[in-house]
């Protein structure tokens, strides 16, 4: 009995220990799709190996993101939606916003194209196809970049989709993955950041439909959770991190990664704002 | 006239060194027990003496159990009182009980008395020796290691009254300790009963069989409706019942 | 269908090369939840001991809160134990979210009122035939308490099995918690939910099989274990 005890108090020491992480272990809040795409499978050990950070990965939507940096929860964060982003910094919980790589937002929809959106150029005139037709489209609803994006997007088709919310109109609330399988199930249409679709293993007959137009541009940015708000925050290693990503060689390390010969991600930094 | 004849070591000085002052005779007076309205016992007086085999005798629900269980304190009087000639602050644990339907222990029949004698704080290895020595007095050697929950409906009451009697009790009160048995079994029992009074325990057993009073109880009493309704010897209350109630009981005719 | 025949063959695949980042998952699923429900068995076990046989006020409404806890949401639970270990939070000073600790805490909110409400049935159905003989071998509190603990644990081993089920197959608040931090707070739900929705559903499933595979071990080891011990006599 005794000894059994003595063995739950060691285990328990342990994750203890585990948990009282040290100067270089940092904590990354990011977005699904960069974890979705095997990204970070690939660039922190080289981060690791170029800085002696490590950083541990928290995947959530964007908007969950910024909340958990706004907890004092992470020490860096990895985010694409700038409306939100400006503000954070402005509220005064991050610092040092660096745009550090982009890529695009594709419509993807079933291959038969109800709406007859294949092969169009601009992404508001298919929008505005997809609900004259009617056709069912899955919407995140989760306050991601993604899900913000997308909400602009409507916008500017003048479209009130939240109205048809419940008819063709489909809010799940779910991250990336979840709401690609659901509109797989559906066989409607949905906005997908193209690294999440570049990796997604259950595409069924979903295409991509809709690409290229400038207003599907996703940019990706770093910011620095302000120590001032969280003393806790290890704003020294999250520094040597940032630093890296938008070093010479951090940069050329994100144009290397490769997903079925596509670049997921292209690097954008251009130096102090 | 103990028939353990080693000293035993009680760690706890419970047991034998107390007992130079005895608890018995115990004096009941006035005892009574309601539960609601009802008055399961009423005005209950008696004294029981040290020594031999007192039998609580009646029909089922004249109050038999209950008396049991106030004498032995598991249960308060609603009024009247229990007057022992001594009362020390063990005074249950130099008592025992054996219920109707024996509560055994989920362990083996050695581990059902070694657990009673380690309760009452004896030692190790004089734990394992009393226990050898209650399992070969009652016939259960061959079984020691058998989980206690298996065995039969005789084997069991005969460990429930192998582990009261190992705590050397000055008084053990018996509850219907042989109903539900085969005959054959039911003597095994008896037989055990009048050993352990004759080592020196005063027994105290309710029982509705009047043959079973006849063979092994020396004094009786007898209790209707929460009443004592006579009490005395077994001989006189059988050859000369002391009131119309308790002779239409020994003739099988009084009902409940 | 013939997602569940490639899920089938990737599950053998998987445990048969003994893939070293399923194992370190493996591990780490079984290190948190055998230590939650270690935690919450004593914790359980004890408060199911201090109601069966003590009486004080309020401790109907304590039996009801505790029956009514074995529903608890796990996203709930997760959420509310992010919202106490986040550094804005009162307990943030401890810096253990995103931990196998912080695992390890909401499993054991989470597994503790169920062990608690069925060791209570139990306990109690006990004591209604132990009561008597503990008086009557004059057994203190703490004596009598123990006893029965050790008298039922056949029944308690259930009650903890029962248990580790819900511990290990509970994925909402480990994910909010732990964060499914690669090799830090990865545990085989987390893995399983990731999966998915990289659509990766074969992998998952496959994963899902494990875990279940896992679970049949675990119970079947409790089982053969048990029954040995009832044929030696214990």
């Amino acid at each position: 009995m005794r000894l059994r005890q003595w063995i739950v108090v060691a285990l328990l020491f342990g994750f203890l220990h585990a948990a009282t992480a040290e100067e270089n272990v940092i904590t990354l809040s990011s977005t699904t799709s960069t974890q979705a795409s095997g990204f970070f499978d690939y660039y922190l050990p080289l981060v690791k190996k170029a800085t002696g950070v490590e950083v541990r990965v928290i995947a959530v939507g964007s908007g969950q993101a910024l909340k958990l940096g706004e907890q004092g929860d992470a020490d860096v964060l990895l985010v694409h939606d700038k409306a939100g982003e400006l503000a954070f910094v402005e509220a005064g919980y991050g610092e040092d916003r660096r745009e550090v790589m982009y890529n695009d937002f594709i419509v993807v929809g079933p291959g038969k194209d109800p709406a007859g959106i294949k092969g169009q150029q601009d992404v508001v005139q298919a929008l505005k196809a997809i609900a004259k037709a009617k056709a069912a489209f899955a919407s995140r609803a989760d306050d991601s970049g993604t899900h913000r994006t997308e909400l602009r997007l409507w916008a500017l088709a003048e479209v009130d989709a939240r109205a048809a919310s419940g008819t063709w109109y489909k809010e799940l609330g779910t991250g990336m993955g979840e709401t690609l399988n659901t509109t797989v199930g559906l066989e409607g249409y949905t906005l997908s950041d193209r690294a999440t679709w570049l990796t997604f293993g259950n595409r069924g007959s979903l295409r991509v439909l809709v690409e290229g137009d400038p207003r599907l541009f996703n940019q990706y940015s770093l910011i620095l959770v302000s120590r001032k708000k969280h003393p806790n925050v290890k704003a020294e290693a999250a520094r040597r991190f940032v630093d890296y990503m938008t070093s010479g060689e951090g940069q050329a390390a994100i144009a290397a990664f490769k997903v079925g010969g596509e670049s997921p991600f292209k690097p954008n930094y251009r130096g102090g704002e | 006239m103990r028939v353990c004849s080693s000293p035993v070591n009680w760690r706890r000085g419970r047991g034998h060194e107390v007992n130079t002052t005895p608890l018995l005779p115990l004096r009941c007076e006035g005892l009574c027990f309601r539960a609601g309205d009802l008055t399961l016992l009423n005005d209950v007086n008696f004294t029981l003496e040290a020594g031999g085999i007192t039998a609580v005798l009646g029909p089922n629900g004249a109050g038999k159990t209950l008396l049991l269980k106030l004498c032995h304190g598991l249960l308060l009087p609603t009024t009247g009182r229990l007057q022992w000639q001594h009362t020390p602050t063990d005074l249950r644990a130099r008592q025992a009980m054996v219920f109707q339907k024996p509560v055994l222990l989920r362990r083996s029949v050695a581990a059902n008395i070694e657990f009673a004698l380690k309760v009452r704080g004896l030692a190790s290895d004089e734990r394992s020796r009393r226990t050898r020595d209650m399992l070969a007095r009652t016939g259960l050697a061959a079984l020691a290691e058998r989980p206690a929950r298996v065995l039969s409906g005789g084997e069991q009451q005969r460990l429930a009254l192998a582990r009261a009697w190992a705590g050397n009790p000055e008084i053990l009160f018996l509850d219907e300790p042989a109903a539900n048995l085969d005959p054959a079994a039911a003597r095994t029992v008896e037989e055990l009963i009048t050993t352990i009074a004759a080592s020196g325990s005063k027994v105290v057993i309710a029982t509705h069989d009047l043959a079973q009073v006849r063979r092994i109880a020396q004094d009786v009493l007898f209790l209707h409706r929460g009443r004592v309704l006579g009490q005395g010897s077994v001989r006189g209350f059988f050859e000369c019942p002391p009131n119309e109630t308790a002779a239409a009981f020994l003739r099988g005719e009084l009902y409940w | 269908m013939s997602e569940f025949s490639t899920a089938l063959s990737l599950a053998f695949d998987l445990l048969r090369h003994a893939d070293p980042v399923l194992v370190d998952i493996v591990l780490r699923s079984l290190r948190v939840s055998l230590l939650a429900l270690a935690m919450a068995g004593v914790l359980g076990f004890a408060l199911a001991a201090l109601i069966t046989v003590t009486r004080f006020p309020g401790r109907t409404a304590l039996i009801i809160g505790i029956n009514a806890a074995m529903a608890l949401p796990p996203v709930v639970v997760g959420l509310a134990v992010y919202l106490l270990l986040s550094r804005a939070g009162p307990l943030g000073g401890w810096g253990l979210l995103f931990s196998p600790t912080a695992m390890v805490i909401a499993q054991v909110v989470l597994v503790t009122p169920l062990i608690c409400g069925l060791a209570r049935q139990t306990l109690e159905d006990a004591w209604r035939e132990y009561a008597e003989l503990f008086a009557s071998l004059d057994l203190g509190t703490l004596r009598a308490l123990s006893t029965l603990l050790v008298e039922t644990r056949h029944s308690l081993l259930t009650t903890l099995l029962a248990g580790f089920g819900r511990a290990i197959s509970e994925v909402g608040a480990v994910l909010i918690v732990g964060g499914n931090i690669a090799h830090v707070t990865r545990v085989m739900t987390t893995t399983i939910a990731m999966e998915t929705s990289r659509g990766n559903l074969a992998l998952a499933l496959a994963l899902g099989l494990i875990l279940i595979f896992i679970a049949l071990l675990v119970n079947a080891g409790v089982f053969f274990t048990r029954e040995l011990a009832a044929r030696q006599g214990a």
